[in-house]
């Protein structure tokens, strides 16, 4: 603190000389003028022995410091402005050197696999009658449900639709019905036979017969000249091969395109048979599945869930090791993804400052250094920009570039121009102020007198005093020209998809169910953006400090 | 004086008419529109005419046949007797639904700005008569987080915080679920209620600026000769600073505040569509990205005198204030 003291005094004295000067930046034109600074005690404590050498008011005892080394020691006192410096290089290494490091890319996908339960078959306990019906009869539902009134009244004649129809109790819970003539059209039982190789169901006559076989003593039927036996499990062989079977559970497979073997049918009619939750079975390959078994109260069936793995899009996912920050919406990784938006945002915060600064510095001197109706003219025209306002002007443009489709990459390119050409006002209306002032002091005059010629006038002798200035209001417009972009990639009308910026990567948050459940989306990429706002704010303030000589410290 | 405010209020009448006239040209040459979309739903009914007819029709009722020049000077001509013509979009008089939403900006506006005030100039005084102390760097700093803070960040984390987590408050809109059931002072309450998140907001976002301009300009008034001579003639430090430095600071606030006096009118755009607020701005959004062109142009002619406004007014104000200014 005591060297600050120190300074401050050494300070003071050289801008005295200047103080009837208005502007403070002529400091930096006016070379000859050489602002003192009593060496730095830390810094020079080498060379404290050579000071002894000298007289007490001999002028190599006091070390000259280049204005620009005094701005940069004003700068670097400041330590609310260094933090800024520091967050922003930060920033740039985050952005540029962290987007080149990262393993990813910036639209990378990435998956998951995603153990998935779906449903594979479904097993029904037949307790109701299923009819089948003979090829060519006539056996409507209407029909099916007078079967059941009679069957339940204990009749065994019922009519509909003026014919009449006579069931026959075979065995428990099957019934054969022949019409009036005698002649057999249906057959209602509990049982289901299905054939073997699970395709379609075997012709009716089979059907009649393995059922007539499987509830009575003989097991043997003859059909179409071939011979059939039926099993005591309800297997019905034909000549020693089976070809169907008996049975009062319906097991379906939910895919259209999966049959299901008979021996996985039985081994999962005796796992239920058995109570169990969980199915293994083995299949012909050898390789063994295991499928859940739930039972459906409503639809009084048993849902035989495959667990199968599906690879999804890894969208939202949690903060890990290989994702730092989880993954966003597009299961593309987050803390890349805020890297390459971290570079958008710059590149564009530049690039526009590149544009409004030179249309402003270019019509601000002229219009600075000619005065007159030029002068006017510009001004006017300046007026006019003040007063369009911007932010409805580019929201429409954003919007009609979604209706038109452009490509991101373009519309992006549009982006800065625009923001560009509506910024550039301000900017106009500071240099010429300057140069107004600039242009009346003695050294304009001395250019003048000596013949120096007007571009060199003006680049050379007046454009140079008004880079401190310049150098402010671009760091302060910078931070505002990435908000502004960012709100607008927010709104979903800046940058778009494929590209990354940080605010349409808090556009998420739109969703609430992302503001809710999902904070590491949104979260890093807002304080990313107001850590990077802030801190070029920080750095202006701190250079207009240092670049004005009046400030005290 | 009075010459003066003549000679400024011709030479913005002027300027307003160049903006409008870019703006219109702006919205005409926009490729598509909300009149096409119109025309094409019409043409695909049955027995309709073509889309070609229907887009003759439309444009014809809308004055968007002419050719620019003629368009804007027909457009200037109604606008200036205030008829600004029929919202595409809202099916109303854009007036009407001008005046349906700039009250409850204006009232949201009004309220943050008033709060703006009792924050930012105490702190700022504060800030400037205790420079480069830790009071100061605090001030300084959260100024700029105020300034740097993106609107629509902040405001999630608002909701967040009060509407998810605490569940205070709703997540947007300006009424609650049973609005139509509450009494009169209940949905006064009840809007109230949903204004509190966007005036903080709009508070928080908006009370740097001035809370920098109010250290700024009492520095400079700290610094000036008068301050040292009170101080020399022994006055105290607080009627140094209350009596002689603010009374000079208050020179360029009230410039300030009064050329943002007619900002209170816009809108906030940003805002109002987070919270989904129908006031004027998120009115305006919605107009603005459905192609409705004379709300849009309306909004934006309005702001544009907002603008000029806002601009006379702390000029004229500058002059009535300090008496050293005297306007030729």
């Amino acid at each position: 603190m005591s060297d600050d003291m120190k300074n401050i005094k050494s300070n003071e004295q050289p801008p005295l000389r200047m103080q009837n000067v208005p502007q403070s930046i002529t400091r930096r034109h006016a070379e000859k003028i050489t602002e003192e600074a009593v060496k730095d005690s830390t810094a020079s404590a080498g060379d404290s022995g050579d000071d002894q050498q000298y007289s007490l008011n001999d002028d190599r005892r006091v070390r000259t410091l280049s204005p620009g080394a005094l701005v940069a020691k004003r700068f670097f006192r400041n330590r609310v402005a260094v933090t800024g410096m520091v967050i922003l290089i930060l920033m740039f290494v985050f952005s540029f050197i962290g987007g080149a490091i990262t393993p990813y890319g910036e639209d990378q996908l990435f998956y998951r696999i995603e153990d998935q339960s779906k449903q594979y078959a479904s097993v029904v306990e037949n307790k109701e009658f299923r009819y089948s019906v003979a090829e060519g009869a006539d056996f409507s539902s209407l029909a099916q449900s007078q079967f059941m009134l009679a069957y339940i009244n204990g009749k065994d004649t019922f009519e509909t639709g003026g014919r009449t129809f006579h069931s026959t109790e075979v065995g428990e819970n099957f019934y054969v019905i022949e019409d009036a003539d005698g002649k057999v059209v249906a057959l209602a039982a509990h049982d289901v036979v299905s054939s073997s190789d699970g395709t379609s169901k075997p012709p009716f006559e089979i059907q009649l017969k393995a059922l007539q076989a499987y509830h009575s003593d003989v097991k043997t039927f003859e059909a179409g000249g071939d011979s059939y036996e039926v099993l005591e499990d309800g297997a019905v062989l034909k000549n020693g091969a089976e070809i169907a079977y008996v049975s009062h559970y319906v097991v379906q497979a939910v895919m259209g395109d999966v049959t299901l073997s008979r021996q996985f049918k039985d081994e999962l009619i005796a796992e239920i048979q058995a109570g169990k939750e969980e199915f293994n079975f083995t299949d012909t390959d050898g390789v063994q599945h295991t499928y859940t078994l739930k039972f459906d109260p409503a639809r009084n069936a048993w849902n035989v869930m495959q667990s199968t793995q599906t690879r999804v899009y890894d969208t939202y996912g949690s903060p890990s090791k290989e994702h730092p920050l989880g993954t966003d919406r597009n299961g593309m990784d987050m803390i890349t993804r805020l890297m390459y938006g971290g570079r958008v945002s710059l590149y564009i915060g530049f690039i526009v400052i590149i544009i409004e600064t030179s249309i402003g510095v270019i019509m601000g001197g002229i219009s600075g250094y000619f005065g007159g109706w030029v002068d006017m003219l510009i001004m006017r025209i300046v007026d006019i920009f003040y007063c369009i306002p911007s932010m409805p002007i580019i929201i429409i443009l954003g919007a009609t570039m979604d209706a038109m489709k452009v490509n991101p990459q373009i519309r992006m390119i549009y982006l800065m121009l625009i923001l560009g050409f509506l910024g550039w006002p301000g900017i106009a209306r500071m240099v010429r102020g300057q140069i107004l002032s600039l242009r009346e002091q003695e050294f304009m005059t001395a250019t003048e007198a000596t013949g120096i010629r007007v571009s060199r006038r003006i680049f050379k002798h007046l454009i140079p005093n008004v880079i401190p200035q310049l150098i402010v209001i671009m760091t302060m417009s910078l931070g505002n020209t990435i908000l502004m972009e960012a709100t607008l990639s927010f709104l979903g009308l800046g940058v778009k998809f494929p590209f990354a910026s940080w605010g349409n990567i808090i556009n998420d948050v739109n969703d609430t169910f992302v503001l809710t459940n999902y904070w590491f989306i949104w979260i890093p990429a807002g304080v990313c953006l107001l850590l990077t706002v802030l801190a070029f704010n920080l750095v202006g303030d701190g250079l207009r400090d240092a670049f004005d000589p009046k400030m005290k410290r | 004086m009075r010459k003066y405010i003549i000679k400024r209020v011709i030479i913005s009448f002027f300027i307003l008419i160049f903006v409008s006239f870019i703006i219109y040209t702006l919205m005409r040459c926009l490729p598509t529109s909300y009149l096409e979309e119109v025309a094409r739903a019409k043409s695909m009914q049955p027995g309709s005419k073509s889309f070609e007819e229907w887009m003759e029709q439309l444009s014809a009722t809308y004055g968007m046949d002419k050719g620019i020049i003629p368009g804007f000077i027909s457009w200037a001509g109604r606008a200036i007797r205030g008829d600004f013509g029929d919202s595409w979009k809202w099916t109303v008089p854009v007036t009407e639904k001008f005046k349906d939403a700039v009250w409850i900006s204006f009232t949201m506006g009004l309220i943050s700005f008033i709060l703006e005030l009792l924050i930012a100039i105490p702190l700022g005084v504060i800030a400037a008569t205790k420079q480069y102390s830790k009071t100061d760097y605090a001030v300084t700093i959260i100024a700029l987080a105020g300034i740097s803070l993106p609107t629509f960040f902040f405001a999630s984390l608002l909701k967040l915080l009060f509407c998810v987590k605490l569940g205070w408050f709703d997540l947007g809109g300006l009424i609650g679920r049973n609005y139509q059931n509450l009494s009169a002072a209940g949905q006064f309450l009840d809007k109230a209620h949903h204004m509190v998140l966007p005036i903080i907001t709009l508070t928080v976002i908006s009370v740097g600026s001035l809370m920098r301009y109010t250290r700024t300009n009492m520095l400079e008034v700290l610094n000036a000769d008068y301050i040292r001579t009170a101080r020399a003639k022994g006055l105290s430090e607080s009627r140094v600073i209350y009596h002689h430095a603010f009374r000079n600071t208050l020179i360029p606030i009230v410039t300030i505040v009064g050329g943002s006096l007619p900002g209170l009118f816009s809108g906030a755009l940003i805002t109002e569509t987070l919270y989904s607020i129908p006031g004027i701005g998120f009115v305006s959004y919605q107009s603005m990205t459905g192609g409705d062109i004379p709300f849009s142009m309306f909004y934006m002619v309005f702001l544009a005198i907002l603008t000029l406004a806002g601009n006379l007014i702390s000029d004229i104000l500058y002059a009535v204030v300090d008496p050293r200014v005297r306007i030729s």
